[in-house]
């Protein structure tokens, strides 16, 4: 019977408790593992309450984001659930889109959030949204390869290392490249590392009043280091990987470092994935001394767009979601190593999930690292590691994208794309009126 | 008087396509000219503001403009080209008496029922990708360096896809009309001694006048709107060498929601789909009279 | 002697047709041995061809995972609603353009085509406020009218085109005989006009099936028809190869069967000369 549930669950619910369901929550998410786990175990929420039955409509981040926006923001009211980033919270819990979450129940222990992440869902100290997964970015690397080099990863390594590393373990003709890093063009593609990257060179996307700062000695050390790495020690065709090439080159063997994000560890290492899955060690993401490392912050929350009328029943189902007890069920059906990381801090504490989990660790040093509030070495008017959170950046963050993507492959000098990044944010920027 | 009726009968049997076209047609189009005059961010409702020609302003001097002209010209006529010069031969050698005909029929169209995301997602990956692709792998068994295409010929990358896609499309198009091409009249032609390059040239060929206009015309509306494609393989980049038009307003649409510009950009996108398809008819259109 | 031509000819053709063939189909056939695989085998290198570990849990998990037959359901009736109906509407239209031309009639087509240049991510917003206010988001209907409008001007185009190639002597032959407009069509038009017909059909079929930006942003669930379906597959954080590749072979697969079938009423232009 569970097996039928779980085939068809979305029918089959309906037909199972028809008398009963009254509510109907249609929940939009994104098609990653853990939310497809989620998904999965949805006969367990109904199953608590009855009263509720559940539609999923699950799609690809992109796919996601345009189908989401276009809805809340014509007040469509097609989801009474929504799966958005860190970057979507702080800005449409300013438009007033979202329902602030105030009824998630007693046990629901909202301090054992994980601070970082915790405020990246909130705004004026409500918590709009509730994290399901977070993540942030670190260093995998092949043990293996690190070994014969005679090489040691530090825990806490400087680009200087992992640059000269990359090179002594690159080998062309055997097909391992020292290094593997986004190049594809876009915002939460190449963007998303590159500008955790600057962060640890000391730069910034914008100065105090919003001006663009491409035209700095650091964003240029960035750029150049960056490409000058890849070019030697990087594999063909880099302006077009994004994370899913990464991982498979990584999975494949073909990479000996890969800076990207903490959620590839329960990939790298899951033996069905992964070749090289008993061979990898984590390292925190690289840093230049100057106190920022070169990662990121990110989570997956789940929230509630205002003008819903069904509030009750979808703040009962995220609480139910992103509980330390579905944290237990996943547990229970399929094991620690599955269970989605990077929200509460009671998961660090577990030693059963740091048993089956080698990364979490550093995993969780690597989230603790990332300051959405203050990203970078410079202060800045923005919120967000490796965006700002403002509505244009999407925009902008894909064209500076396209240029630094003509950079790696050779079209575009650095100077050229820098220059061509300054020009472009600065036109998008002076159009949105934060600069004259 | 029978004429009048017919012409009567003719044009009430029109009408209902014309009618509903008209309103599809006047419908959206004035809506997106109102939004075109309008600051209105989707991230941003209820700010709205007229500011006249401003977004088309601002949308036809992004200096991703011209390059996204030529990238959208130089795409729509590369794969028109390659799909009419592969599709003859490939349509003439499906009309021949071939065992298991429909077999292979089947397996030229079958291009076309891929979705495009996921057509370009096995190309990018499982083919060209230079490290973990077939192609890869086929060069380096001949000792070859791996072309790697999205970084070198990004472009030219996204070309072979799209051409992969839309030569059924051309393909089907010219294989039907072949097939109603007169048998006779071509064995007349082989009795009298002409030889098969004549017969292709004389018969063949003039015969499939009008529907290489019709795949051109409509292989160039969808062309002109080629996204998916380029969206998965190179997000437009490396620079500018793939984003196209469509691609522009896309990511002023759906990356940006700026419903101002996109919808600015979609009406220059109209007036060049029309310059283009004026030339087009200037070129073949006479194949469309009776 | 002539014989023996035909028959090298033939053995040429079919060598030549099935090479063809089978390189346009590889791409597919990829995805197709891919969706057997296991993650890890997908992208392998060196590649297997045939001898690896032939799996069908691929397909298991995305049945489990979607009710792949709900979102088949909204896909036929959506693509062959809006066919049909376009059919309807374009072959009156098709017909008069091309047997009673008048000097508007190219610039009509043109038109027609030219409804197709605007292109839809412009007029998202607007269309998405207009079905909203008409209740029609997330309904096959909404998504039917739509597709139907979208491709009306192909159907048309390509129906015209067809038509204008049937010799006009058989229908005048037709008039003489008395008859009448509505029997001219039925009997004597249709039959002559069925390979053309048939690929109008199986084409914007097709293009109504793959159509994958008006099906996904109108539908949430009820409509939500295969490109919705495919779009839950499509790069996950994670390796997708293997369950994308059996998602889209189930996604092609009943238009495939249809291919078989229409591509066969193509065959019938063959008998066109024996007509006449």
């Amino acid at each position: 019977m569970k097996h039928v549930l779980g085939a068809v669950c979305g029918a089959s619910v309906l037909l199972a408790v028809p008398a009963l369901a009254e509510t109907t929550l249609t929940i939009a998410t994104v098609n990653n593992g853990d939310m497809i786990r989620m998904q999965g175990l949805t006969s367990e929420f109904t199953k608590k309450n009855p009263d509720i039955s559940v539609k999923w409509v699950t799609l690809e981040e992109n796919v996601l984001r345009q189908r989401v926006t276009t809805d809340i923001a014509t007040k469509g009211g097609q989801f009474d659930v929504l799966t958005i980033g860190t970057y979507e919270v702080p800005i449409w819990a300013k438009k007033g889109w979202l329902v602030p979450l105030a009824n998630l129940g007693a046990d629901y222990d909202v301090a054992d959030l994980l601070p970082k992440i915790k405020d990246a869902v909130s705004a004026d100290g409500k918590l709009y949204a509730a994290p399901f997964y977070g993540e942030s970015s670190m260093v995998m690397y092949r043990t293996d390869l690190f070994e014969k080099a005679g090489l040691k990863m530090p825990e806490k390594p400087s680009w200087d290392f992992v640059i000269d590393a990359a090179k002594k373990l690159t080998d062309k003709s055997a097909g391992t490249y020292g290094i593997c890093l986004r190049g594809k063009a876009g915002w939460g593609e190449n963007m998303a590392f590159l500008s955790a990257m600057a962060n640890s060179y000391g730069a910034r996307w914008f100065d105090e009043k919003w001006q663009p700062q491409f035209n700095t000695p650091e964003w240029k050390t960035t750029l150049t280091t960056y490409v000058n790495l890849m070019k030697e020690a990087g594999p063909p065709g880099a302006s077009s990987n994004g994370f899913n090439e990464n991982l498979a080159l990584f999975n494949a063997g073909k990479c000996a470092m890969w800076i990207d994000a903490t959620v590839a560890a329960s990939f790298v290492t899951n033996p069905k994935e992964s070749k090289v899955a008993d061979k990898v060690g984590f390292a925190l993401a690289p840093n230049t001394g100057l106190g920022k490392n070169a990662n990121w912050l990110w989570a997956w929350n789940l929230a509630i767009p205002a003008g819903s009328k069904k509030t009750e029943a979808a703040e009962k189902f995220i609480a139910w979601a992103t509980s330390k007890d579905y944290t237990k069920l996943v547990a229970s059906k399929e094991g620690w190593a599955n269970v989605p990381p990077g929200t509460r801090t009671s998961l660090y504490q577990n030693d059963e999930y740091l048993k089956v989990a080698p990364f979490a660790k550093l995993t969780l040093a690597s989230i603790d690292a990332a300051d959405p509030n203050k990203p970078t070495v410079k202060p800045v008017p923005y919120v967000g590691v490796q965006y700002a959170a403002i509505p244009e950046f999407q925009g902008i963050g894909t064209q500076v994208g396209q240029q630094f993507s003509a950079a790696l492959a050779g079209s575009m000098t650095v100077d050229a794309a820098l220059t061509a990044a300054q020009s472009v944010t600065e036109r998008e920027m002076k159009r949105a009126g934060y600069i004259k | 008087m029978a004429t009048r009726q017919t012409q009567l009968l003719a044009r009430s049997l029109l009408s209902p396509a014309v009618g509903l076209l008209f309103i599809w047609m006047i419908v959206p189009l004035a809506l997106t000219i109102y939004f075109s005059t309008l600051h209105y961010s989707l991230l941003d409702p209820g700010s709205e503001s007229f500011v006249g020609l401003e977004n088309f302003r601002y949308f036809l001097t992004d200096p991703a403009f011209l390059a996204s002209l030529q990238n959208t010209l130089v795409l729509v006529g590369s794969v028109l080209a390659l799909t009419i010069l592969l599709g003859i031969p490939l349509a003439l050698l499906m009309d021949q008496p071939v065992i298991g005909r429909n077999f292979v029929r089947l397996m030229v169209i079958a291009p076309f029922f891929v979705m495009p995301t996921v057509s370009a997602l096995v190309w990018k990956n499982l083919l060209m990708h230079p490290v973990s692709g077939l192609f890869a792998w086929l060069a380096s068994l001949f000792g070859l360096t791996p072309i790697d295409w999205f970084n070198d010929v990004p472009l030219f990358a996204v070309i072979l896809i799209v051409t992969w896609q839309w030569l059924p499309f051309a393909t089907l198009i010219l294989l039907t009309a072949l097939q109603s091409l007169d048998e006779e009249q071509k064995e007349a032609a082989e009795m009298d001694g002409a030889s098969a390059v004549s017969t292709f040239i004389y018969i063949t060929l003039p015969h499939l006048a009008r529907p290489i206009t019709v795949v051109i015309l409509i292989e160039t509306i969808f062309l002109l709107t080629v996204f998916a494609e380029i969206f998965v393989t190179t997000g437009g980049g490396p620079g500018l060498q793939t984003t196209n038009i469509a691609f522009l307003i896309y990511s002023q649409a759906l990356i940006q929601f700026d419903v101002g510009s996109a919808s600015a950009g979609g009406l220059v996108a109209v007036v060049i789909a029309n310059i283009v398809a004026f030339f087009l008819v200037r070129i073949v259109g006479r194949n469309l009279e009776a | 002697m002539a014989r023996m031509a035909t028959r090298q000819r033939v053995v040429i053709s079919t060598i030549g047709a099935w090479l063809f063939g089978f390189l346009i189909f590889f791409p597919i056939l990829w995805m197709g041995l891919a969706s057997f695989k296991t993650e890890l085998e997908a992208f392998a290198i060196p590649p297997s061809f045939l001898f690896f570990h032939w799996t069908t849990e691929n397909y298991a998990t995305v049945q489990e995972r979607s009710d792949y037959l709900h979102h088949a359901m909204n896909s036929i009736i959506i693509a062959g609603g809006s066919t049909l109906i376009a059919l309807l509407i374009a072959i009156p239209a098709a017909w008069s353009m091309a047997f009673s031309p008048t000097k508007r009639t190219k610039d009509i087509l043109l038109w027609m085509l030219s409804t197709k240049m605007m292109p839809p991510v412009g007029v998202l917003v607007p269309i998405y406020l207009i079905y909203k206010s008409f209740g029609l988001l997330d309904s096959r209907i909404g998504l039917v009218f739509i597709l139907c409008l979208g491709n009306l001007p192909i159907v048309i185009w390509m129906l015209f085109t067809y038509f204008k190639e049937i010799p006009r002597d058989i229908l005048e032959a037709a008039r003489m005989d008395g008859a009448t407009i509505g029997r001219e069509l039925v009997y004597v038009l249709t039959p002559m006009a069925i390979p053309g017909l048939a690929s109008t059909l199986l084409l914007n079929l097709i293009l109504a099936w793959n159509e994958a930006f008006w099906t996904l942003n109108l539908s949430t669930s009820n409509a939500a028809p295969l490109t919705t379906f495919i779009a839950s597959y499509s790069s996950p954080e994670g390796l997708f190869w293997a369950k994308l590749s059996a998602a889209s072979t189930l996604a092609i697969a009943p238009i495939l069967v249809l291919g078989w079938f229409s591509q066969k009423q193509l065959v019938r232009g063959l008998t066109f000369g024996a007509v006449k």
